[in-house]
């Protein structure tokens, strides 16, 4: 049995319903990311394994102990929400002494238990200070400080970071990394920012209304996203998403992109067993910006590059890539050049699809085909 | 060119500032003038107002009034002045505003974090009581203090005040903490506070600014009632407001007018301090909760 078992669970509120069946289990000591779009339920999925909202129905278990009923202080966990959360009238020591105190922790004890968290934190010289005198940062220590002085079972994360600038974000978020790997407490995280789900994440739950898209490690996510949501939110820029059609010629299958003039084929290496059946009729081809390249810069271990001449419409330095779009099959193409020399709108230039880390969905279903 | 224009840019805004000044002062001066009558008058022996200008400042100097008014006229029948009713008044303000400020704040607290099914028809009802005419209630709530046995007493008053006051209190509070975060309850929650562990140490500490508002509400509204006090009270019971008007229409003897400027400058005094020492958070606490809210 897993250490946080979530089975069949569905919150309403009145008519609405928020989670419609979500099944999620995370071993002890893992890093379970909820991520989504804003409103598909990800939070309200934190809030009834908190025990802050009831469910409608299933059953949410920690640690082997069903915790439908009991009491948010009761569960053994800690939470850190996004605006911290920390009370406005007392001190920083104060603030993250409340759980013990409530619990009845004697006084020696709960000093002893500050001093600690703050060695770890390095917040030591705030904690005479108020919540309102300290910065976004230090804000978000103290309210980690709180939640790991207790010492609890699981840990919630609230979109804790959103709420600091670009580059303190960075940071925190490799300071919850490694807190996480000091400490080997199970987490459950929730955001939006699909590049902290890739980067904390030992797995990850996409999310979008109310229905689970795909649980598995990033690299499965990533690698092989269950559907067409989870492809597009998954990855920055996000990926090319192209309709398309499956022919088979005499030498195996190939794909078909509709283009003004002439339709481009491109090769199928290794097609999914399932493609088979598309033989003829339309897909949508999926193709992460990072696996379209100039043919210099593809990736000199890919098996199967296919190269097509394509024209340049936008072109974006971003320093150490450049992102050129194109058009393909009458969409925006995203590619991700090394070498951005010589690239100008408007010129025919090369480029190298690799070619075995292409996706294909039903456009139906928007299923992956396997 | 531009900087003549600037220059008579300069020279309206002036006048027309000078204006705005000479104004304002003469509508200062215009509202301060009762004031200034009633201090004036009441430092002057009774023959000088009946020479007839109560603009005049005095020419003999007296205490002399204030001293009578405080305690040797003749209120009703016993000849206590305004002292005794201070009293009375103080007795029953006090814990009135005490009682109705903490049942406000708790109200506003289940409101606004407590949510129950129903709770928008709750505040709604509380709210409706903000516009309930006193006289409405005065027959209702005889009929009560008669069957709780505290008709004519402190008590009685204490009570209607409070039941009174709750539909403002409860509006003043629901509406500061519906801007408090919730965030900090269900933190204090998982830390495992109670219903009143949360109430106390963490609601509480941050209602600085709406318990004064509600408490300069709650005092100024008690303690210039007459309406309930004169039906209401029994002699050992009635307020300031009761005396004063016993006092100034009793019909026996000379009107003294200087005793009865006196007079209601004391029956002031009270909301007027309250005023000048908390004015300046009734303001600030009036706009956060309508900026928040």
């Amino acid at each position: 049995m897993a250490f946080l078992e979530i089975n069949r669970l569905h919150k309403q509120y009145g008519n609405v319903e928020v989670l419609k069946g979500v099944d999620i289990a995370i071993e002890e000591g893992g890093f379970l990311v909820l991520v989504g779009p804003s409103g598909c339920g990800k939070s309200t999925l934190l809030n009834t394994i908190a025990g802050l909202e009831n469910i409608t129905s299933g059953e949410i278990s920690i640690d082997g102990t069903v915790v439908n009923d009991l009491h948010p202080s009761k569960r053994d966990i800690a939470m850190v929400f996004q605006s911290y959360a920390l009370y406005p009238s007392m001190s920083v020591a104060e603030n993250i002494a409340f759980g013990l105190e409530m619990r009845g922790v004697s006084k020696a004890e709960r000093e002893k238990a500050i001093q600690g968290v703050a060695g770890m934190l390095q917040i030591e010289h705030l904690l005479k200070r108020r919540p309102g005198q300290l910065s976004g940062g230090q804000r978000q220590r103290v309210a980690m400080g709180r939640a790991l002085v207790r010492d609890p079972k699981l840990f919630l994360f609230d979109e804790p970071l959103s709420n600091l600038d670009a580059k303190l974000r960075v940071d925190m978020r490799t300071e919850i990394k490694r807190l996480h790997q000091k400490l080997g407490t199970t987490i459950v995280y929730v955001t939006h920012d699909q590049i902290e789900a890739m980067t904390l994440a030992t797995q990850i739950a996409v999310l979008k209304d109310g229905i689970l898209q795909q649980v598995g490690s990033p690299d499965e996510v990533y690698s092989k996203p269950a559907n067409m949501f989870v492809a597009d939110f998954m990855g920055s820029p996000t990926m090319n998403l192209i309709e398309a059609r499956i022919e088979n010629g005499g030498t195996g299958l190939s794909v078909e992109i509709p283009q003004r003039d002439r339709s481009l084929s491109l090769p199928v290496p290794q097609p999914p067993t399932a493609l088979q059946n598309y033989s003829g009729k339309s897909v949508v081809l999926g193709i992460r910006p990072e696996d379209i390249t100039d043919p210099d810069g593809a990736d000199p271990k890919a098996e199967h590059i296919a190269q097509a001449h394509c024209s340049v419409e936008v072109v974006e330095p971003t320093g150490a890539d450049t992102f050129v779009v194109t058009q393909l099959g009458g969409k925006e193409v995203t590619g991700r050049m090394r070498n951005a020399a010589g690239l100008s709108v408007g010129a025919d230039v090369p480029f190298a699809f690799n070619m075995g880390k292409i996706h294909f969905f039903d456009p139906a279903t928007e299923q992956r085909i396997a | 060119m531009s900087a003549a224009s600037k220059d008579t840019a300069l020279r309206t805004g002036s006048i027309a500032r000078a204006l705005i000044y000479t104004i304002l002062i003469i509508f200062a001066l215009f509202y301060l003038l009762p004031l200034f009558v009633m201090l004036v008058n009441s430092v002057k022996p009774l023959e000088e107002i009946r020479q007839g200008n109560m603009l005049a400042f005095p020419q003999v100097f007296t205490l002399e009034p204030w001293i009578q008014a405080w305690g040797e006229a003749q209120i009703g029948v016993q000849p206590t002045g305004l002292k005794p009713y201070f009293i009375n008044s103080l007795v029953m303000v006090v814990p009135a505003v005490i009682i109705s400020t903490l049942l406000g704040a708790i109200n506003g607290y289940v409101l606004t974090k407590w949510q129950f099914p129903g709770h928008r028809i709750v505040f709604g009802l509380m709210l409706f009581s903000c516009f309930i005419p006193f006289q409405i209630v005065l027959i209702p709530m005889a009929r009560i203090l008669g069957l709780l046995d505290l008709a004519g007493t402190t008590y009685g008053l204490i009570l209607v005040h409070v039941v009174y006051g709750l539909g403002f209190t409860t509006l003043f509070f629901r509406n500061y903490y519906d801007a408090f975060p919730t965030e900090l309850i269900r933190a204090a929650t998982i830390d495992g506070a109670g219903f009143f562990r949360i109430f106390q140490r963490i609601l509480l500490p941050s209602s600085g600014p709406i318990i004064v508002v509600t408490v300069i509400w709650q005092f100024t509204n008690v303690w210039n009632d007459f309406l309930f006090g004169a039906s209401f009270a029994d002699f050992d019971s009635q307020p300031m407001t009761v005396a004063l008007n016993n006092l100034v229409s009793s019909s026996t003897g000379v009107k003294e007018y200087n005793v009865h400027f006196a007079g209601a400058i004391l029956a002031a005094l009270p909301t007027l301090i309250v005023y000048i020492v908390s004015g300046r958070y009734f303001v600030r606490g009036l706009m956060a909760g309508a900026v928040k809210g």
